[in-house]
């Protein structure tokens, strides 16, 4: 770590004119932005990047690299799964959740994708001064039935304050501990030519539900997120004996970001259908007038599982009236996810540098 | 979705390959001018649907590839000024001038806001009366009624606090450019939908009769380009070289008459720099002498500034339809979304940012940093 300690880093601000020109040592290696910006942490390209460059190879070791939702290592007897996430999000309170059910949901199913039981949740709240204690109180009491819902307990945490200004009304961090109760190997490692790639829902609506409180958006019928505890969900189809290959949660930068992740870590080609992806009409609209593609808007309850192609029914019956097989994994002849377009053309799914721009016209 | 899904039904975008495919008897080179239209044609692959008799050029229609670079270079010096809030549409923000983008600008301190319309810049600037708010007036004629409307109500409500950065291009003249280049190849257009849903089709008029080639105004949608595509490729075959409207749902031949009276009244017509191409004449819109004082570039005495580009791109070329963007060495390798050398690398409506997103061979790596 020392080299992004002190007085020893220097920034270049050249543009690159190749990806080798990066070294791994001092100084820090970034070359176009010698600061953070917002699109850092995106869940694209940007913030890839920074893992990349930054973290993994400081932080270099074997549970690490799996690049996975949590980290998966046993202690005694126990085969155990870790995972911590840090929840922002403006406004506190949105239709259908709120920060506080975010920060438990959020760890919940990045558990919950290392196929773990979740058990146990810490939770930690940088508050800003001048944070009304009702707001307050009703984040913690909205954790508190998020965590009932989801099994698990939180019991551990912090309470840290900032001056006014420098918070945006609270912030939680959350980390999460499970237990894994069987032999598979879930991870982007695991998935196969031929699996089947299955969708447990809509996609969109969280991210597009934030959006359309801060526009000031009004839709025929208010678009909800759909922020919701998945762990239920894989342990049915664990408990149904499915031999899961991958899970992931489709978080920041949507479907799209998740799937391009574990075709470039599993280094197969992933081949899906834009017909196959249920979007509801409203969160179409919105993107619509919002200039937005909704395979890269932000969901909170939604993941998708590769499973063998003969079990792929039965996985779909177990996920639920609203899970779609939404497409395939092919060869390893490419990492690339394609997509055939709604009319009938194929395409490459890409991940996005940093956020999504809408267009001017 | 009503008025969206009719125009991305798989069985209608066939019916009209097909109907290409039947009509076409020799090669035609077609130009799509809008980068709405550049980024659906790859978003959805209507090119793989089409005959390989068919080739089509991507046009100049993108406001952010054609941004001038010394006009991002200002907008980021105005947006990093303490007294300044910068306010713009999404996919300016991105766009890497020769210090820096507006996102750097924002992270590094400034006021950077993204509006979805120069009127919430208006709203910005009547909410923070001690600061000056500036709105980044880009685009082509479809942006102009906007932003002429949030000039105009500035003037009107005495908001001086507000000004503009003005880089409005405008469509006819970069047609007539290519068309008169020695290295034209184009011939027949896909006009822009909504620049012809503001000024009407009569400029393209006179060019079709000049140049003899047709012109067909044409919607966003695959099926509405697909048919576009179609009514150009008969009059070709036809030996015609017409003015047509595909768009009849949005467009009308003489447009929206009050729009094209507000941008008269705030502004006029004056020669611009295009980013990649070089100065056209008459080719864009400044403000009028009265509204002069909403001119951020004379309200913060902003002087010209020269600036080099890269040698190695080519975008000037693809702008033109001379190259595709594949064609070019530096793509995809010292040429990404990440390290564009050009401008149209930039946008997501820039050719070579949506071959790059949509159509990358598959050797090229997909994460750079």
């Amino acid at each position: 770590m020392s080299s992004m300690n002190g007085s020893n880093i220097s920034l270049s601000t050249q543009q690159s004119t190749s990806d080798t020109d990066f070294t791994l040592a001092c100084p820090i290696p970034i070359s176009d932005y010698p600061i953070v910006l917002m699109a850092h942490g995106s869940g694209g390209k940007l913030m890839h990047g920074l893992l990349e460059k930054l973290v993994l190879p400081t932080f270099s070791n074997p549970l690490l690299e799996t690049r996975h939702d949590g980290a998966v290592f046993s202690a005694g007897n126990a085969k155990l799964a870790f995972s911590t996430d840090s929840y922002v999000v403006h406004p506190l309170f949105f239709p259908g959740g709120d920060i506080g059910t975010l920060a438990v949901n959020g760890t919940v199913n990045d558990l919950a994708m290392c196929g773990a039981k979740p058990l146990y949740l810490s939770a930690g709240f940088i508050l800003e001064e001048g944070l009304p204690m009702d707001t307050l109180w009703r984040v913690i009491q909205s954790m508190q039935r998020a965590a009932e819902a989801a099994g698990v307990q939180i019991v551990t945490g912090d309470t840290k304050v900032v001056d006014r200004g420098k918070g945006d009304g609270i912030f939680i961090n959350t980390a999460g501990v499970g237990v894994i109760e069987h032999n598979l190997t879930i991870a982007p490692s695991s998935v196969r030519p031929g699996d089947a790639v299955l969708l447990n829902g809509d996609i969109g609506r969280h991210g597009m539900a934030i959006m359309a409180v801060r526009e000031g958006l009004a839709f025929e019928s208010e678009i909800e997120s759909d922020c919701a505890p998945l762990a239920s969900s894989v342990l049915r189809l664990l408990d149904a004996g499915i031999e899961i290959h991958c899970l992931r949660d489709l978080t920041r930068g949507g479907l799209a970001s998740g799937l391009v992740e574990i075709a470039e870590s599993a280094g197969l080609h992933i081949q899906i259908d834009e017909t196959a992806i249920p979007i509801i009409e409203d969160v179409r609209g919105a993107c619509e007038i919002l200039g937005l593609d909704p395979l890269y808007v932000a969901n909170e309850g939604r993941f998708v599982a590769f499973v063998p192609a003969d079990q792929a029914d039965h996985a779909r019956v177990i996920m639920g009236d609203d899970a779609r097989l939404i497409g395939t994994v092919q060869d390893n002849s490419s990492n690339l996810v394609t997509m055939r377009s709604a009319i009938g053309a194929n395409r490459i799914v890409d991940m996005l540098s940093g956020d999504q721009l809408p267009r001017i016209c | 979705m009503k008025y969206i899904d009719e125009y991305r039904d798989a069985k209608a975008a066939k019916k009209y390959a097909a109907l290409i495919a039947h009509l076409v008897t020799q090669p035609w080179t077609l130009m799509e001018v809008c980068g709405g239209q550049t980024h659906a044609i790859v978003k959805y692959g209507v090119d793989e649907l089409l005959p390989e008799s068919i080739t089509l050029l991507h046009g100049p229609g993108c406001p952010v590839c054609v941004t001038p670079v010394e006009l991002i270079d200002k907008a980021v010096e105005i947006s990093s000024r303490p007294d300044v809030i910068f306010t713009s549409f999404g996919d300016m923000l991105r766009v890497p001038g020769t210090r820096g983008d507006l996102l750097s600008s924002k992270a590094a301190g400034g006021d950077v806001r993204m509006v979805y319309s120069p009127l919430d810049a208006l709203k910005i600037a009547q909410e923070n009366p001690h600061k000056q708010v500036v709105f980044f007036a880009v685009g082509f004629e479809t942006t102009a009624p906007a932003n002429a409307m949030a000039v105009h109500q500035a003037r009107q409500r005495q908001i001086e606090n507000f000004s503009i950065l003005v880089s409005h291009v405008l469509v006819p003249p970069a047609i007539e450019a290519i068309l008169s280049s020695p290295g034209n190849r184009v011939q027949g257009f896909l006009a822009a939908g909504h620049v012809c849903a503001v000024v009407g089709y009569t400029e393209y008029e006179p060019l079709a009769k000049k140049y003899q080639v047709p012109f067909v105004v044409t919607g966003f949608e695959p099926v509405d380009i697909l048919q576009g595509i179609y009514m150009v490729v008969k009059q070709l075959e036809e030996g015609r070289a017409e003015v047509e409207n595909q768009y009849a749902r949005c467009v009308r031949r003489e447009g929206n008459l009050p729009a094209q009276q507000l941008v008269h009244d705030v502004f006029t017509i004056v020669p611009r720099k295009w980013r990649g191409i070089g100065q056209i004449p008459q080719s864009g819109l400044g403000l009028r002498e009265e509204y002069a004082r909403f001119d951020a570039e004379k309200r913060f005495g902003l002087t010209d500034y020269g600036v080099e580009e890269s040698s190695a791109c080519i975008s000037g070329q693809v702008l033109q339809g001379m190259k595709k963007p594949h064609e070019c060495p530096a793509f995809g390798k010292l040429c990404t979304p990440e390290h564009p050398l050009g401008a149209t690398m930039v946008s997501t409506e820039g050719a070579c940012a949506a071959y790059y997103r949509y159509r990358r061979p598959v050797e090229q790596p997909l994460i750079t940093l």
